[in-house]
């Protein structure tokens, strides 16, 4: 079976490849592309460490065909920091401690900027849920809640 | 001499003992006279143990030296996650 | 002859205390940390291991001839690729079948090819002829006489006589003291129940990963996701009939172990495909994998019967605990059996074990093994009692807990331990004094885990421009590397940020034990802060050097060395940066080493308070309120060590709650994956609050206490206590999901022993 051409934009650069038809964006993204900071931690969209979005809208990287990506727009953690500014939420990650083995930590933080996009002041119920899809291991959650209320009190300027 | 405490399971190679005294200068060499005294013990020895020696927990602590008074746990090996 | 203390109870902490930011943060925020799965080279193949689907099969022929044909397949490997003569067996047979596949999931063979695409078609293509056989997984269906036998010749150890029959019972083990009928016989109540928990996984969230590159020699690197690579190095030279020398292993980031990765799966067939291929080979394990092939904890039935006095003494205690520990010997049982009343001063004491096989994934450490289940029944009967006899379950664990001197239900005296101080610090919590709500209730429970030391081997070196480069041979799997570059710059005086801590390989650092055990913080530390103190000898030397002084005249103050005695005030201070910079000229590199087999760990107790609400109508169980209170002896990173208080907690609440290896009629596991095997997410708990107490460990310079497995401990009995309570029936089955919690409440209401819900009295 031939390879599809792919023209689409990561991290807002231009990005051209070619992938098999059954390849997940997220086969694509660690593979093809270089970008190994989204995880793979079961393939079938239960555990978030492969969070990405496409178009703004937050997805598992793993459930979407690297074929579906023509022409839209893929952000993952690679493209978070400015240059060597950190986005608040990995600095606020860091100052709670909110990782320690660090594998679900891209997952955590993508899903956590696509939530603050959306809803800049959430209850702590709803980071809880929004970030329900996220699995992690080591931390029981705690200090990531409390990283990620920080963060958005810091971006609202409170 | 040091006294060496056994954990249950240990008696049936010890002719019922779980308690012996043990005159050796090291736990190496008090390991090898217990093995010598009692062979049966040598397969579970060799599966791995843990020594306590004077409440401070060893794994293969072969070198340190034992005393008129130690007293000296034979446990297991202990394992962790 | 016991060793003289080595805490140094007057010493000033300076930075031991504080929390920096770790050293690899950055790169884990950003996305650039590499771990197992992360890494590729020229040339590299794509390595797949085919698996039984039978839980038990002897294998009568393997034909892999149709799938070497297959265009782009390099290379298949079976038994026969690995060394008959290894020195572990088990290990050897667990890594590739031999002679019968002893579970599902069990690898039988493996390919080598140049895609994914291609090693799962030649999977497809190779033939095994099994013929299936009668298979047993449960724990006590494996004991009885004529259940299918695993291994032909297995006579149990331990038995006095020896049985004269094989059986599924690999061993027998007994621990205690004293005579527990005089003890029962001196008791006003007894309680006696038995208790079922199911096997749960690791769950870590990065399945094993590995990149092998060997030679047709067999010398070569390997690059995987490992709480030990010391131990994954010697494991594999052993599997494949090489040199340890041969073999240089790199540990990657590791996306959590928990005691999963203390052992190995894929990489020496890793390592055998591309010595069988002559090119690097990668395998990636799939969740399914992870499940059904890597290392759960054991599944148990334990037996408690203890005795108390109507003021609250506990006279005796008994427990007879039966571990399954999957398709080889090895289960933690005995490890259960130890600790299971390792909280309390009992003068008569008997426990009881079995390690028992079953045709389930070979179980691997799960987080102080074997631990969590004994507390679980333990500590349920503890807390029953307290209520029989009308007193706070605080006060009864109060009366009875062990201290400094007392003798440990696994026989030595405890040194100095801080038990009796964690159960202080939860009864002066607010949670603990705090109201309940309607259908809640709260449970308390204890936990203990052993903690040790080994083997362990650090370099320091102290850089031109006077940074220190601190080389460690221990996974850091929750933040060592800040704790390690604390007590460096503790020890040297100087700044934190001008330590970088990083985890050599096996050909750079002497031999290091695997990460488990508690054991980094404080083997790694004891060897860091003597790896320093030894730089800082050489470093003295060195300003001895520069002034033309003799070097015992020369002291170590604040980061800088200072003459001393006669000499004193006669010249300025020189630091460490500046004695680096003449390294050169004084004699060459300067670098502190330091190797040991540390003694010495100080075990490590907790008391977590939970409160779980029930759903009357649904039998769910919400945990509402969660406090930890324990013992680090000195904790080096608190954020950290509340981290691994958090953690093992949480885990403890996917165990009670929700986790369980659920097994069909066909020995097939039910629930391979995140969806089914459900582990807690952010949206089912509480904060997780944390008290830590420090009762120095006398066998640190600090005082430090290992932290990272006593957590999971306690909660299977706080949460299954505070259940129980809110819904005025005891549970003594996990998980308690909401079916079972609902069938034991509508059993106790129809034979009206339903006790009144807590948060009503």
């Amino acid at each position: 079976m031939s390879q599809i051409h792919v023209t689409t934009i990561v991290n807002g650069d231009p990005v051209e490849y070619l992938c098999e038809p059954d390849e997940t964006v997220l086969d694509v993204l660690r593979d093809r592309l270089g970008l190994i900071g989204s995880k793979e931690g079961c393939g079938t969209g239960d555990c978030g460490a492969c969070s990405v979005t496409v178009d703004g809208r937050l997805v598992c990287a793993c459930l979407m065909l690297g074929a579906e990506m023509q022409g839209r727009e893929i952000a993952t953690i690679e493209g978070m920091a400015d240059g060597d500014n950190l986005h608040p939420l990995q600095r606020k990650f860091l100052e709670h401690a909110a990782l320690q083995c660090g594998i679900c930590t891209p997952g955590f933080l993508v899903a956590a900027k696509s939530l603050l996009e959306r809803n800049p002041d959430p209850s702590e119920t709803e980071v809880r849920y929004w970030l329900a899809g996220n699995l992690c291991r080591c931390t029981g959650y705690d200090k990531i809640i409390r990283a990620v209320m920080d963060a958005a009190a810091e971006m609202r300027g409170a | 001499m040091a006294r060496v405490i056994l954990w249950g399971s240990l008696k049936s190679a010890t002719d019922g003992q779980t308690e012996l005294d043990i005159d050796a200068p090291d736990m190496a060499r008090v390991l090898q006279k217990l093995v010598d005294q009692h062979p049966n013990l040598k397969p579970q020895l060799d599966r791995g143990i843990s020594i306590w020696i004077d409440g401070e927990v060893h794994r293969d602590p072969g070198y340190l030296p034992v005393g008129d008074d130690t007293e000296v746990y034979l446990l297991p090996r202990l394992t962790g996650g | 002859m016991a060793r003289a203390p080595l805490y140094e109870e007057d010493r000033d902490l300076k930075l031991v205390g504080s929390r920096p930011l770790r050293p690899d943060g950055l790169e884990k925020v950003t996305g650039r940390a590499r771990f197992g799965a992360d890494v590729s080279a020229p040339g590299m193949l794509v390595g797949k291991v085919l698996r039984s689907p039978h839980p038990h099969a002897r294998i009568k022929s393997i034909d892999v001839s149709q799938a070497m044909a297959l265009q782009g397949v390099k290379a298949i490997v079976t038994k026969d690729d690995f060394n008959a003569d290894s020195s572990d067996r088990n290990i050897l047979t667990n890594v590739m079948a031999r002679g019968k596949a002893l579970y599902e999931g069990h690898a039988v063979a493996a390919v080598a090819a140049t895609s994914a695409t291609i090693a799962k078609k030649a999977l497809k293509l190779i033939k095994v002829d099994y013929e299936i056989l009668p298979h047993v997984t449960d724990v006590e269906t494996a004991m009885q006489p004529g259940a299918p036998l695993l291994h032909e010749g297995m006579i149990t150890a331990g038995m006095d006589p020896a049985p004269d029959r094989p059986s599924n019972i690999a061993s027998r083990c007994e621990f205690g003291h004293g005579d527990v009928e005089t003890g029962f016989a001196a008791a006003d109540e007894i309680i006696e129940r038995t208790f079922r928990t199911e096997a749960t996984h690791q769950g870590y969230i990065e399945p094993h990963a590995c990149m092998a590159n060997v030679g047709p020699d067999g010398a070569g690197e390997l690059w995987c996701c490992t709480q030990g690579h010391f131990m994954v190095r010697n494991t594999c030279a052993d599997l494949l009939g090489v040199d340890v020398s041969k073999l240089r292993v790199t540990a990657s980031e590791i996306g959590g172990g928990f005691g999963g990765k203390t052992t190995v799966f894929i990489e020496p067939v890793a390592m055998a495909l591309s010595r069988k291929a002559g090119r690097p080979v990668k395998i990636v394990m799939n969740r399914d994998e992870v499940f059904k092939a890597s290392g759960p904890t054991s599944s148990t039935v334990i037996t408690v019967k203890i005795g108390v006095t109507r003021d609250g003494r506990l006279t005796a205690g008994e427990a007879e605990l039966k571990y399954q520990g999957g398709a080889f010997p090895g289960s933690p049982v005995s490890l259960g059996a130890m600790s299971a009343f390792s909280c309390y001063n009992m003068e008569h004491v008997r426990t009881i074990g079995y390690d028992v096989v079953t045709n389930r994934p070979k179980q691997a450490a799960y987080r102080a093994p074997g631990a969590p289940m004994a507390a679980y029944a333990v500590e349920s009967v503890v807390e029953e009692l307290a209520s029989r006899i009308g007193m706070d379950p605080i006060e009864l664990r109060l009366k009875n807990a062990v201290s400094e001197g007392d003798k440990s239900s696994y026989g030595p005296k405890y040194k100095r331990i801080g038990l009796t101080e964690t159960l202080e610090a939860a009864k002066a919590h607010e949670h603990y004094n705090a109201p309940l709500g309607p259908n809640q209730g709260r449970g308390v429970a204890c936990g203990f885990w052993f903690n040790f030391g080994g083997q362990t081997c650090v370099s320091l070196n102290i850089n031109i421009d006077g940074t220190v480069a601190l080389a460690v041979g221990t996974p850091d799997i929750g933040g060592s590397r800040a704790s390690m570059g604390l007590m460096a710059a503790e020890e040297l005086g100087i700044g934190y940020d001008q330590v970088r801590t990083i985890i050599a390989d096996t050909s750079s650092l002497g031999h290091n034990d695997v990460t488990d055990g508690s054991r980094v913080t404080f083997a790694s530390g004891l060897a860091t802060i003597n790896a320093a103190r030894d730089a800082i000898k050489k470093l003295c030397a060195r300003a001895a050097r520069m002034w033309g002084i003799d070097e015992e005249a020369v002291v170590w103050e604040d980061g800088h060395a200072k003459p001393a005695g006669e000499n004193a005030g006669e010249f300025e201070p020189l630091s460490l940066a500046q004695i680096a910079a003449e390294a050169e000229q004084t004699g060459g590199p300067i670098a502190g080493h330091y190797e040991t087999n540390a003694g010495g760990a100080g075990v490590s107790f907790a008391t977590h308070i939970v409160d779980a609400e029930v759903d009357p109508e649904t039998g769910r169980v919400h945990v509402t309120r969660y406090t930890v209170c324990q013992d680090a002896g000195k904790a080096v990173h608190p954020s950290y060590v509340e981290g691994q208080f958090q953690g093992g907690a949480v885990q403890g609440i996917g165990w009670a709650l929700n986790e369980a290896y659920i097994y069909g009629e066909d020995g097939r596991l039910q629930n391979p994956g995140f969806l089914d095997y459900r582990i807690p997410v952010a949206s089912d708990l509480p904060m997780i609050d944390t008290v830590i107490v420090e009762v120095p460990n006398p066998g640190h310079p600090y005082g430090v206490r290992g932290v990272g497995e006593t957590s999971i401990v306690p909660p299977l009995a706080a949460i299954a206590n505070a259940v129980s309570h809110a819904a005025g029936v005891r549970l003594t089955e996990l998980p308690m999901s909401p079916p079972r919690v609902l069938r034991a409440m509508d059993a106790a209401k129809d034979a009206g022993t339903a006790s009144k819900p807590q948060a009503a009295e």
